[in-house]
């Protein structure tokens, strides 16, 4: 384990050095994904110029819902930075055989396919989040319990396991595909479901697509249990769903790494 | 290309003219086939397109739920669902993926050095690739588009007369236009710049959110700029953004009607017509200052 810890440190310290060598690009970076936190966060103020909650009843008035947000973003952005590069390049290391340099390697390959690159610059959109957190938290209408701000952090670990599951799991699909150009888009698309509150998903459609969300692909339980936790008052259901979350977590976790061991064995090199 | 290029020198303005059309079919020949190799991803990505709708559905419907008035910004619920429909159709005729930064890419690696040497006009070339994409996705898109509108039919107000009709698709024509040579001149600033991806990406956000992709543009008319009776919709209005998406949706909806409606065609066919000078300008004058080495 320490060798690992000792192998990601040395990954990050390169990806640092890259990623400063080039400082202009770097700062760019930031600015561009900073704007487009901007403008979504610009179109969350616009609506609730003509609605007081999202949601009747919901509990999701501006400073609850700036908290769900801000959680997504932080969610988000650790995924953004640690994973999704990496996870992109292996659709082309499937296709040009770049992949065999990574399995004759004595390390695990699922932590060097998915860790190998970091983007610093993603983690400007997780400080805006955590920014934004300190600005809703005080405006809450009650304040969070302190066993709440607790499980924060472990259940922002949870969320980005889950979606970090995911993530091989789409990427483990380009072995069996040959070429997954839309991996991004389609990782985009399905986590654009945990970006609103659970509750909007009602009636005889939202029902429905709200258990598969949850019980099937646990893509709602990501950002809605941990800001739920911080921005809404713990009740009776709040253990229930906390236990569900971090279980939920934990069966991603071994199914990605199940799914992403039987992809490899069917893995033909493309190199000569 | 071929039979094209083996026949003698054509002369007489018709006999250039035929060669020319010529030329710009069997381009768009090649750029469908070419389209239809990964045809599996294509269509993958087509559907996925269509998932967003879905959250924004049922975020309108909890904010109206939410909300006393029945009406926000002059739209119902229903209108917002068909609102975003709508615009899911000018989208697939405005937006062009990868144009921008393809041009982009062909100046810094040199490889648009052998469309100064050929017979072919660059940015026909781009125009005859990119009606191919757009055919290729309209044949794969129009079940989904299909089963989509049908499935949600009861949130659109009853199909509007010929003349809206007309309207709707002229706008949409032109839509496709002022995409396609908007995003063409931005990737022309390659001649210039070289690495243009972050103008490419400021120019996505700022389309995306002044083009009404995003949320109808009546909603920012009681928005204050801090000029006194100017609101940020009329200052979106002097742009060009909203006619590739909450112009053909709002012709259909019936929120632009009569002389508005004709003043507004005469408008984006304005615009058309300054981003094909501002296109050709940028073409001409970045092809003088362009210079490669090597094989």
């Amino acid at each position: 384990m320490t060798r690992y810890v000792s192998i990601l440190l040395t990954f990050a310290r390169a990806c640092l050095v890259r990623d400063m060598t080039f400082r202009a690009n770097f700062v760019l970076e930031c600015v561009t994904s900073l704007g487009w936190m901007a403008m979504n966060l610009a179109f969350y103020l616009l609506v609730f110029t003509f609605t007081p909650e999202i949601g009747l009843g919901t509990g999701w008035t501006k400073a609850p819902f700036f908290a769900f947000v801000a959680t997504g973003m932080i969610i988000n952005s650790i995924v953004q930075a640690l994973f999704m590069p990496s996870a992109e390049e292996l659709t082309e290391m499937v296709r040009t055989g770049g992949l065999d340099g990574i399995l004759v390697q004595p390390l695990d390959a699922q932590f060097l396919v998915s860790m190998h690159r970091i983007d610093f610059s993603a983690f400007a959109n997780g400080l805006v989040g955590v920014g934004l957190l300190a600005w809703a938290i005080p405006r809450l209408p009650q304040p969070p319990h302190p066993v709440a701000i607790l499980l924060y952090p472990l259940l922002i670990a949870c969320g980005v396991a889950i979606l970090y599951s995911l993530v091989i799991m789409l990427a483990a699909a380009t072995i069996h595909l040959g070429r997954n150009q839309s991996l991004y888009d389609f990782w985009f698309y399905l986590t654009n479901f945990s970006r609103y509150p659970a509750e909007i998903y009602s009636g005889p459609w939202g029902g429905p697509l709200r258990a598969l969300c949850t019980f099937v692909i646990p893509i709602l339980l990501v950002v809605n249990v941990p800001a739920r936790v911080i921005a809404q008052p713990l009740t009776g259901q709040g253990g229930m769903m906390v236990a569900g979350t971090v279980f939920a977590a934990a069966a991603a976790l071994v199914i990605s790494r199940w799914v992403f061991q039987s992809a490899l064995s069917k893995y033909r090199s493309a190199s000569s | 290309m071929t039979a094209a290029a083996s026949d003698p020198a054509p002369s007489g303005f018709l006999a250039r003219r035929r060669l020319g059309l010529r030329v710009w079919w069997t381009m768009l020949v090649i750029c469908l086939e070419e389209r239809l190799v990964y045809r599996g991803d294509f269509v993958l990505g087509t559907l996925m397109r269509f998932l967003p709708i879905v959250t924004q559905v049922f975020l309108w419907t909890a904010v109206f739920g939410a909300t006393s008035s029945g009406s926000i910004a002059g739209y119902s619920r229903n209108d917002i669902v068909a609102y975003y429909l709508l615009t899911m159709v000018s989208r697939a005729f405005s937006s062009m993926p990868g144009l921008a930064s393809g041009i982009a890419r062909s100046i810094r690696d040199g490889s648009i050095k052998k469309y100064l040497v050929q017979p072919v006009d660059y940015v026909g070339y781009l125009l005859a690739a990119r009606i191919a994409h757009k055919l290729v996705y309209y044949a794969v898109a129009t079940l989904p588009f299909a089963g989509v509108f049908l499935f949600c039919r009861d949130y659109f107000p009853s199909i509007p007369d010929w003349t809206t009709l007309g309207a709707f698709t002229l706008s949409l024509v032109l839509s496709f236009l002022l995409g396609f040579f908007m995003e063409a001149t931005l990737g022309m600033l390659g001649f210039w710049f070289l690495e243009v991806s972050s103008i490419v990406f400021a120019y996505m956000l700022v389309q995306y959110m002044l083009s009404g992709h995003m949320f109808p543009l009546d909603m920012l008319r009681d928005i204050p700029t801090g000029v006194a009776g100017v609101s940020v919709a009329d200052v979106v209005r002097f742009l060009p953004f909203e006619y590739t998406a909450y112009f053909p949706a709002a012709v259909w909806l019936g929120k632009v009607q009569g002389a508005e409606l004709v003043r507004s065609l005469v408008v984006e066919a304005a615009w058309v017509g300054v981003m094909i000078v501002a296109c050709r300008i940028a073409w001409w004058r970045g092809t003088r200052r362009y210079s490669a080495f090597g094989g």
